[in-house]
């Protein structure tokens, strides 16, 4: 179901793989997954460009359920149709569902210990700190954007101030601030294509 | 703490588990952690099948463990199952109910979600070329991004404000530039916080 016009564009090359990968991209995923699946998708095994990336991100978040998920979905869906995405999500959550549970059993009663609570508190900083400098890597899919550069920092910018200093709900900020930008961009592409005379 | 005080739960309770958690899905836009508060009201507040203690551990140990952060869905609910089953007989419940609990529960609040999202995605790569679409895209580029800087900010600060952990930030911050600027593997990344935080120079 490979509908794209690239026939070169690499991808996954069966389900198998697609389940094993998503497994291995899963199960290097501390603190979350989002960081771990940019780099494997977009640089490791180039399924997506940095773009496309961004495109398919903005798509699983704002549906409901969990994002990484959702953004299996999507790229399982793409490869292979619906037993594509099954198989993307099952890859995504068995074998880490398997070590979560594991730890839940065995180890729950150890989760007070100060070095336990040491070394959480130094992975949660460091995990902190992949999720920013995987957002800052994405930028270079915003080249060329109709926003041009200071538009696209002051709506980033507005929207890190709305959901981290004022706690706005994401529903809130999704309506607030992505409904006018989307007004906004489809009335440039639509003035652009006018231009180009292909609009009507 | 005994168990005994914390609510009683039997087989069918797991069919109240997988209602609420089904229910809570499809309100989860942002991720399965926007909905940590009604899970809190429901299995804490209302249910007792938890105490707060136990909460608040089950999603810390899902957040350090490796795999998507929805897995703390999973804990929580084998954690109802462990409690319900603490004493019981015959003895395989102890690994039984908790689970039935936690498959249950992750099959609940994934499913609705993940169904809605695969007809979405048809719609939106049927409709690829439209101008509305493209558009959507396009703006929504920037306010992804804005959106991932906010969850790292409400991440790092679970630990205190730059101020008042000052080590702490300068290590995100490190990390996040070896992110943006360098191949390095991030479990690296991750191994050295785990090391210097239990070494106790965080």
């Amino acid at each position: 179901m490979n509908n794209l016009p690239d026939a070169a564009r690499r991808g996954p090359t069966s389900l198998r793989n697609l389940f094993f990968s998503f497994s291995w991209i899963a199960l290097q995923g501390f603190g979350g997954v989002m960081a771990i699946v940019q780099r494997e998708l977009v640089e490791k095994r180039q399924w997506l460009t940095a773009a496309e990336f961004l495109d398919d991100w903005a798509v699983a978040q704002v549906l409901p359920g969990p994002n990484v998920c959702n953004l299996a979905v999507l790229v399982g869906d793409r490869c292979f149709g619906a037993r594509g995405a099954l198989v993307a999500a099952a890859g995504l959550m068995l074998f880490p569902s398997v070590v979560v549970l594991a730890l839940a059993a065995f180890l729950f009663n150890m989760l007070d210990a100060p070095l336990v609570q040491g070394m959480l508190r130094g992975m949660g900083a460091v995990s902190a700190g992949l999720i920013a400098g995987t957002a800052l890597k994405l930028t270079s899919g915003l080249r060329g954007h109709p926003f041009g550069a200071v538009g696209c920092v002051a709506l980033s910018g507005l929207t890190l101030t709305g959901a981290s200093v004022l706690h706005v709900p994401l529903v809130w900020l999704l309506l607030g601030l992505g409904v006018p930008a989307t007004l906004l961009a489809w009335r440039i592409l639509w003035l652009r294509a006018r231009a180009a005379g292909q609009a009507p | 703490m005994s168990t005994a005080d914390l609510g009683t739960f039997v087989w069918g309770d797991c069919l109240a588990l997988f209602q609420h958690f089904l229910t809570l899905s499809l309100l989860a836009v942002g991720g399965a952690i926007t909905t940590v508060p009604d899970m809190h009201r429901f299995l804490v507040m209302e249910q007792h099948w938890l105490s707060d203690g136990q909460f608040s551990a089950s999603i810390a140990l899902a957040q350090a463990a490796p795999g998507p952060n929805l897995l703390f869905v999973s804990v929580l609910a084998w954690n109802v199952g462990a409690n319900a089953a603490a004493g019981a007989t015959p003895p395989e419940l102890a690994w039984l109910l908790p689970l039935a609990c936690a498959s249950v529960a992750t099959i609940g609040i994934l499913a609705p979600s993940t169904t809605l999202t695969l007809y979405a995605a048809r719609w939106v790569q049927h409709n690829r070329e439209r101008l509305g679409v493209r558009g959507f895209k396009l703006a929504m580029g920037p306010i992804v991004i804005g959106l991932l800087l906010a969850t790292a900010w409400t991440l790092g600060a679970a630990h205190g404000m730059p101020h008042e952990t000052p080590v702490l930030w300068a290590l995100a911050a490190v990390s996040a530039l070896l992110v943006w600027k360098s191949q390095i593997h991030m479990l690296w990344l991750i191994a050295a916080g785990a090391v210097l935080g239990a070494w106790g120079w965080l």
